[in-house]
């Protein structure tokens, strides 16, 4: 018979890291260990997770595709579910659904550079997608990471982010909103736009992928393509309400784009066709 | 696969006997005022004049509420009961309206969209629908202006027609049509010649030109003329719920002590908690916003998506909605205005 698709997996939480005030990131394993055998996703995906009890949240799936017998997700304590969640400890119990949408074209980025620009909490779509380019990296040419966030506290990732800066082959540009910055601060002081106009990355043979909150994507968009970027070279993502993760609930849809079947994962260009509905 | 038999009147009751020696029937019920599809033993619980019942007969495949799994919370962690498809009944619905048997292909359309949905579909498959011709309207129906009829035979798997003498033109349209004959064989007569049908159908005049609807309704996307229609509508989400076809769904769980199951619930796009995000950002910030949705979704975006439309004309949400927005009368106007 065909499994119920409402049906979750059992998934245990190995691991609980602490990344920033509300924020956490939680390592998930099957309980069952044939369902991990037979699970797969591919980079830029969703899933609904949950608390037993309590519901469903959706979050995007923050670990690379390359590494196997786990999931991770890095989520910010805002509301019902986020909270039972926050209040969960290590052994625990959660559900697990997906993985629902469609993906970032990795293979497609082959042979050209990539610059990837991410706000706030909106790093973790990010981190996996940058974690699998690494995974394989002879694939890709230069590869920049731009981060920002409001003050040096709320930066996640903060373990990731010194491996990144210590990488020879990596770029990494961080930056704090102006009177986020602490004495020790060695990053950049600025919003994300301004501070990618500053360094301002080439546009040739190069792909650029950015995650944050709206005014951040509506504010860097206009600086990208002032570099010279086309509209199909940029990625984002979108976050509409969701429940159902498969198309039938009809809460995500952006007028006859669904986000969850197809998105979340957009390009520039795609988003220009689309009613301002999200 | 249609063929066409003769029912008589005194036959009807006997073939609802025998089908509820092995199947639960299922009927529209008067209740005082209300006319509701409900479970019956016996053809003369069935309401007899009447246009159609209050609400659809989409809970039959769709329930309001329906059960996804359950679990229980134990010291060691979390037990997951699936639910068993086995438990769902096969059921035979009489005297479905051929609009609410129409929207089941929609609903199909909806639940069947890749990843396909087993409960849904299982309800499907278990029930059967011998639909009763309407033989008569009201100023709300405008199911001819979508393409349907007061006789359409699209999703039900008998479609009966009472004629002038009280007796049924009978005719079977599926392998779930000629099972319930075979229950009866002997009360099915054959005909001969043509039993004019269309002789004893309501009369439902068209209410506008739908030939151009979707290109219509495209383009009136950034116009006004949803925000203007929708400014009495309160978001109640009367519409949504009677309706043959609106399928949003909200998944809940709830809990008693340490057990609790997940559901599904009906949901409505027209509701404002709809597409809040938890930041206080929404999407569909205003009601007219809410109001286009409700139309693009049924009149653009199924078409294009699933290729089928989200409304067959019932009526049902104009006859139910406290403020009088009426669906014809919008779409009347889009039409038109573009
Ligand atoms: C594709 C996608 C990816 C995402 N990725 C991430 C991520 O990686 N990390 C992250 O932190 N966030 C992410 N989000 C956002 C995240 O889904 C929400 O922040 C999260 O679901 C909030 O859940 P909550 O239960 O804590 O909030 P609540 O606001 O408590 O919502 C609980 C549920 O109840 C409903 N609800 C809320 N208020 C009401 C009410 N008054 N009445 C009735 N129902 C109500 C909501 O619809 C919701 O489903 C993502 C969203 C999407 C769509
Ligand atoms: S029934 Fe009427 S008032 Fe209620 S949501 Fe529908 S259109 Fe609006
Ligand atoms: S939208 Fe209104 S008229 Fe159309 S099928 Fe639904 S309830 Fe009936
Ligand atoms: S999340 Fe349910 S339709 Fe997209």
């Amino acid at each position: 018979m065909e499994r119920n698709i409402y049906l979750p997996y059992r998934m245990k939480v190995a691991k609980i890291t602490e990344e920033a005030p509300a924020v956490r990131t939680f390592r998930l394993e099957f309980l069952d260990p044939a369902e991990a055998e037979n699970f797969s996703f591919k980079t830029g995906q969703f899933a609904e997770y949950s608390v037993f009890g309590e519901g469903e949240s959706t979050f995007c799936i923050a670990s690379p595709h390359t590494r196997k017998g786990y999931v991770e997700c890095t989520f910010r304590q805002v509301g019902r579910v986020t909270t039972a969640l926050s209040n969960l400890e290590e052994g625990d119990t959660v559900g697990f659904r997906g993985p629902y949408g469609n993906t970032f074209p990795i293979d497609e980025w082959k042979g050209k550079n990539l610059v990837f620009i991410a706000g706030g909490i909106a790093l973790p779509p990010m981190r996996s997608v940058i974690w699998t380019c690494l995974d394989n990296r002879k694939d890709y040419k230069d590869i920049s990471i731009f981060y920002g966030a409001k003050t040096v506290n709320d930066l996640v990732y903060k373990h990731e982010l010194k491996e990144w800066e210590e990488r020879p082959d990596v770029n990494l540009y961080q930056t704090v909103d102006p009177g986020g910055e602490t004495p020790e601060w060695k990053g950049e002081v600025g919003f994300v736009p301004t501070i990618v106009e500053k360094i301002a990355p080439s546009a040739e043979n190069t792909i650029a992928v950015v995650c944050g909150p709206p005014i951040m994507i509506k504010n860097t968009f206009p600086v990208l393509q002032k570099l010279g970027f086309k509209d199909e070279n940029i990625y984002t993502t979108l976050e509409n309400r969701m429940k159902c993760g498969f198309g039938k609930c009809g809460r995500c849809n952006v007028g006859k784009t669904y986000v969850c079947k197809d998105g979340p994962v957009f390009t520039a260009a795609q988003l220009a066709e689309l009613p301002n509905e999200y | 696969m249609s063929k066409i038999k003769k029912l008589s009147k005194e036959s009807f009751p006997l073939l609802i006997k025998k089908i509820s020696e092995t199947q639960h029937v299922y009927g529209p019920v008067s209740q005082g005022k209300r006319i509701s599809y409900q479970r019956i033993s016996s053809a003369d619980e069935l309401a007899s004049d009447f246009i159609i019942p209050d609400m659809s007969a989409k809970s039959f495949v769709f329930p309001k509420i329906e059960k996804l799994f359950s679990y229980t919370k134990n010291k060691d962690g979390v037990e997951v009961q699936d639910i068993n498809l086995d438990n769902i009944p096969h059921r035979v619905v009489v005297g479905i309206r051929p609009c609410d048997a129409a929207g089941m292909e929609s609903l199909k359309a909806i639940f069947s969209w890749d990843p396909s949905d087993p409960i849904f579909e299982t309800r499907l498959k278990r029930t059967t629908f011998i639909g009763l011709a309407c033989n008569q309207a009201d100023d709300y129906c405008f199911c001819t202006s979508l393409g349907g009829s007061p006789g359409d035979t699209k999703g039900s798997d008998i479609l009966l027609t009472k004629t002038d003498t009280g007796d049924y033109i009978a005719e079977i349209l599926t392998s779930k049509g000629e099972k319930i004959v075979t229950l009866a064989p002997d009360l099915f007569q054959d005909v001969e010649g043509d039993l004019q049908k269309e002789k004893f159908l309501a009369n439902v005049p068209k209410r506008f030109d739908n030939s151009d609807l979707q290109n219509k309704i495209n383009a009136a996307f950034n116009t006004d003329v949803f925000d203007e229609y929708a400014m009495r509508c309160m978001g109640c989400s009367a519409c949504a719920f009677v309706c043959p076809i609106c399928a949003c769904f909200d998944i809940q769980d709830e809990t008693k002590g340490s057990k609790g199951q997940r559901v599904r619930l009906w949901d409505s796009c027209g509701a404002k908690l709809f597409t809040l995000h938890t930041s206080g950002h929404n999407p569909r910030e205003t009601q007219g916003a809410r109001w286009r949705q409700r139309l693009m979704h049924k009149f653009s975006y199924m078409p294009e998506r699933l290729e089928v439309r989200g409304c067959v004309g019932c009526g049902r949400c104009s006859r139910r909605c406290p403020v009088d927005m009426n669906i014809a009368e919008s779409l009347n106007q889009l039409i038109i205005d573009n």
